[in-house]
């Protein structure tokens, strides 16, 4: 047994750790901490978090779903 | 938990059959319910036999050929009616995250979360979260069974998803015990289906519905709209039942409970719409319709329950 991993198969599917969400929020996969605009470090216990890109949240760096009740 | 009172002919034969008590009623055939109330507590109880049980019911009940019987013909007739309440639609496959976004917007049922977050008074909103603790204590638990019915790209996404639900791998975040935690902080108990005597019909066809959808593989697209659209409609109401709580002073657990779906849902909707019922859609078009009407039977059973509710409250809506 040699301590390299073998290769595995070809990724088959698109699996982006950071997603766009058009008129809303961006998804991040597997941060663990994320730091705000005044330099707060939120820590991350989720596989999955939406930061807010509206600005208009309640709870930022966080959304919470008011980009949906904002005119665009 | 113990079996629920009957509420007529069919549920008291099922508690009979169930309890292998009653004889005399037991091995009689089953009878036809004398009242939808009758007719949906005696389905909820027979779904309840693969969820947790019951003390007093045997554990053969669950696939007793003359039970499974019955239960078969109510999901039948509950199958039948929600489809005959839906308008119908389609969409091409690629397009179904749009689709729900369609069903969502045109929803108009009333909010109950913003009578909560105005004026609700503090017996109103007990009385929801005794009618929401049918549902929330056993919370993702039929969207579970779903999980070995879906095709891969789906499949990694709704574990995603319910990974979160069940709390990252910490008991102490599972969502359906943050609810029993808020649930006690209020005052109320948090036994499982502690309230289910109380429950109005249209809060067991809601259950029954999801129960439905998660048992029969033939309805996993009806099962994973329904998520969809659950959790595309959750964020914002969550955020006024928190509002709302905090008005009543409870400011505890049970807001927490709202807060912490405030930020999961704002999450969960991308993952539910697209990665969920996006992919499984492009995966297996057939399911694409299915997926549409989990999604508008959701929202359609919720603003059923909410007009049954602020009615006896008399509120307009
Ligand atoms: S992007 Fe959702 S609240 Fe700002």
């Amino acid at each position: 047994m040699s301590g390299e991993p073998r290769p595995g198969a070809e990724r088959e599917f698109a699996h982006p750790d950071i997603v766009i969400q058009p008129h809303g929020p961006m998804l991040v996969r597997g941060a663990e901490s994320i730091r705000d605009e005044s330099g707060t470090v939120h820590a991350v216990d989720r596989p999955v978090v939406a930061l807010c890109r509206c600005d208009k949240s309640s709870r930022l760096p966080w959304c919470d779903g008011t980009h949906k009740v904002i005119p665009r | 938990m113990r079996m629920p009172k009957p509420r007529g002919a069919l549920s008291e034969w099922t508690v009979a059959r169930l309890g292998a008590s009653a004889p005399e009623v037991a091995l009689r055939p089953a009878p036809n319910a004398d009242s939808w109330d009758d007719e949906a507590i005696a389905l909820w109880t027979l779904h309840e036999l693969s969820y947790r049980g019951f003390e007093d019911a045997t554990d053969e009940g669950e696939w007793d050929p003359e039970v499974l019987l019955v239960r078969h013909r109510l999901e039948s007739d509950l199958e039948a009616r929600l489809r005959v309440r839906w308008p119908g639609a389609d969409a091409a496959p690629a397009d179904v995250p749009a689709a729900l976004e369609t069903v969502v917007s045109e929803d108009d049922g009333p909010s109950l979360a913003d009578h909560v977050r105005r004026r609700a008074t503090l017996d109103e909103v007990l009385e929801l979260l005794r009618q929401r603790s049918i549902y929330h204590l056993k919370e993702s638990d039929p969207v579970a069974w779903v999980v070995p019915r879906l095709p891969v790209r789906a499949k990694a996404a709704l574990m995603e998803l319910q990974y979160d639900e069940y709390g990252d791998g910490d008991p102490n975040r599972l969502h359906h015990h943050l609810f029993a935690q808020g649930l006690v902080a209020v005052g109320l108990r948090s036994e499982y289906g502690a309230y289910v005597d109380d429950a109005l019909p249209e809060t067991l066809e809601l259950n029954n519905a999801v129960s439905l959808f998660g048992l029969h593989r033939r309805l996993r697209g009806a099962a994973m709209g329904h998520l969809a659209a659950f959790e595309m409609t959750s964020s914002l109401p969550s955020r006024k039942m928190v509002q709302g709580l905090d008005r009543l002073g409870l400011d505890g657990p049970m807001a927490a409970y709202y807060d912490e779906h405030v930020e999961a849902d704002a999450i969960h909707e991308h993952l539910a719409s697209q990665d969920i019922c996006g992919t499984l859609a492009e995966d297996e078009p057939d399911q694409a319709a299915e997926i549409l009407f989990g999604a508008w039977t959701c929202l359609d059973l919720e603003a059923r329950f909410a007009t049954a509710l602020l009615e006896q409250w008399d509120v307009g809506s």
